[in-house]
């Protein structure tokens, strides 16, 4: 009921198309949401809300750093800015800015990263951002989320707005099979448990929750594996975590990002910590992507249900 | 008319770089001559009763919010705060110890009156921006200053501020840049030349006033000014010698980032003194 049912047709959809519908709907709800963009409306689907709130729109040009710093200064009178560009350069152009401004400022800013992964495929490596959640996760007081499918963005987008603090949201921009449905529940910093097994434990994020899921069905005869959606990176849900690994003994991490500091690194570092098992990590593995569509570049660099089953049968 | 005279605050801000001083010494490290050089403006800024604020209610939601853009200059700001009102004077010993309010370079709202973090550079005038764009969105009287370093204007943040600040028509946002001529590496001409900093702001679409930043008479008619400048935002060149007052620290850039040790500040304090009593008034020329 809370899962798509037939994983293998399960309809295509964007996450930013969610995001985008999500962020209206926060904006009706609540008259303090502003949305700020650098010059990727269309592309981050902010031109809803465009249309819906013009008074409350704020177009800033190619200019990132600015973009989040006036987020700040409009959260110090109340509003609760959302500030839209691609990943690579929000946060990656101004993170200096996310980390003063607005998190040691403790300003209620919600910062969305676009296109994040190889879903700037074509465009190369320059813009495929695989280095997000590592430079976010560090930053003190801030809340680090990705949604795994278009349902689940939209519903981020409205828990964001409800959840005082700030927030960083990576998406990714191409249609993926969506796995949640209209009344899977969502809250930020429980991580959900998809899929119930007892052999091997996947902790995954993003599209990669997905792959992980298809990768369980396709081993069910032989390998009993748990698929756990990780949407909260930062506060991780150690007790579910723990839990799970307490139980399977053998993990499996998966994410469309460096497995240097990612979802990966955060498990690792956790379960060093509490509760050491063998930890294998699918993702990207310390290189720049290149040109090319995203399905090939995620089959060349390795973030594939294939990848995912490789890394199971290693630990059975 | 204001409720004291110049000559009051002239002597208000000799005492204030006396302060400053005493701070900086006792942290034994800090930036000693943007605050010194700026000790005038600031004085005429809160006490010459161009901003609205409450000591009693320092969030009101109608003040003046006055934004420290250039964090380093904070000694300076912590000591007007503290004579104003808005915290005792006892703290300001505590600057840059361990467990103090008066953080190295300000953090948001450790202090009343204290609005925003700063020290990384550029960051002070987009959130001066954002707030003066939320103002406007939501009909507010109240404006924005925005203070900052000439040095801090090598920062690539800082234009697209301005070009934001023009678009929106923020004229509800005064910019004011202390025009002192040094950073830490040098001159600013020989760092990385600024001039002419005034046609620069212009081509930005700022309203520029220049004016002398020893000059109460002057710093206060600009900031009159740009209130009744309707069409965009006011930047305010204020034209200032480092170090201000003490000799052998005034245009000297050793002494951006360095507090002076004990032996310069009894020497600082002296001259400072000295200045105080001649014949009774101050005299700047």
């Amino acid at each position: 009921m809370f899962l798509i049912e037939d994983l293998k047709n399960s309809p295509m959809m964007a996450m930013r198309d969610g995001y985008g519908e999500g962020v209206v709907e926060a904006g009706k709800r609540n008259g303090m949401v502003v949305v700020l963009v650098a010059d990727l409306t269309e592309s981050t689907r902010t031109d809803l809300f465009k249309t819906e709130f013009p008074e409350r729109f704020f177009e800033m040009g190619i200019s990132e750093q600015n973009m989040m710093g006036v987020a700040a200064g409009m959260a110090y009178s109340g509003k609760v800015p959302f500030v839209n560009s691609y990943a690579c350069f929000n946060p990656g152009r101004n993170w200096e800015q996310m980390r003063l401004s607005v998190c040691l400022s403790g300003n209620n800013v919600k910062v969305i990263g676009g296109h994040a992964g190889f879903g700037n495929g074509t465009d190369g490596g320059n813009q495929q951002m695989f280095e997000d959640i590592a430079l976010t996760r560090v930053l003190p007081h801030l809340t680090v989320v990705v949604p795994a499918d278009y349902e689940q963005a939209k519903k981020m987008a409205l828990a964001m707005a409800d959840f005082f603090g700030p927030v960083y949201m990576r998406m990714t921009k191409p249609k993926r099979p969506t796995v949640t449905t209209v009344g899977t529940p969502l809250t930020i910093g429980r991580a959900q448990v998809l899929r119930s097994g007892k052999d091997v434990s996947v902790f995954a994020c993003g599209v990669m929750v997905y792959e992980a899921l298809v990768a369980a069905e396709e081993v069910a005869s032989e390998i009993d594996v748990e698929v756990i959606n990780v949407h909260t990176i930062k506060p991780l849900d150690k007790e579910t975590i723990i839990a799970s690994a307490r139980k399977t003994k053998k993990v499996v991490t998966a994410e469309e990002h460096s497995i240097i500091g990612g979802l990966g690194g955060a498990i690792a570092e956790l379960l060093a910590e509490e509760y050491p098992v063998r930890v294998k990590r699918v993702g990207m593995r310390d290189k720049f992507g290149e040109t090319g569509e995203p399905d090939e570049l995620l089959v060349k660099y390795g973030m594939t249900k294939e990848a995912i089953i490789g890394k199971i049968k290693e630990l059975v | 008319m204001l409720p004291v005279s110049m000559d009051d605050l002239a002597e208000k801000a000799n005492l204030l770089r006396a302060e400053v001083v005493k701070m900086l010494v006792n942290a034994g490290t800090g930036h000693s001559a943007g605050p010194l050089g700026s000790a005038d403006f600031w004085t005429m800024l809160y006490f010459g009763g161009l901003i609205n604020y409450k000591v009693d209610d320092p969030w009101w939601e109608e003040r003046d919010r006055v934004v420290l853009s250039a964090g380093h200059y904070c000694p300076i700001l912590y000591a007007v705060l503290a004579e104003a009102g808005f915290f005792p004077k006892s703290l300001l010993a505590t600057l840059r110890q361990l467990g103090s309010k008066l953080q190295g370079h300000p953090v948001a709202r450790s202090l009343p009156g204290i609005e925003t973090s700063s020290g990384p550079l550029g960051q002070g005038i987009s959130q001066a921006v954002g707030m003066a764009l939320a103002a406007k969105m939501d009909s507010k009287k109240w404006r924005v200053v925005c203070f900052m370093g000439d040095g801090e204007q090598d920062e690539g943040q800082v234009w697209e501020a301005y070009l934001c600040a023009a678009k929106y028509h923020l004229s509800n946002l005064t910019i004011v840049v202390d025009r002192n001529n040094i950073q830490i590496d040098g001159h600013t001409e020989e760092v990385m030349p600024l001039d002419s900093l005034s046609e620069k702001l212009a081509a930005f679409n700022l309203n520029v006033i220049e004016v002398d930043g020893h000059n109460l008479e002057e710093i206060a008619a600009a900031l009159t000014r740009a209130k009744v400048i309707f069409e965009k935002p006011t930047a305010i060149i204020l034209r200032t010698i480092p170090g201000k007052d003490v000799d052998f620290m005034e245009n000297e850039p050793a002494w951006h980032g360095k507090a002076p040790g004990v032996g310069e500040a009894v020497e600082a304090l002296s001259e400072l003194r000295k200045i105080r009593t001649l014949g009774g008034r101050i005299s700047n020329d």
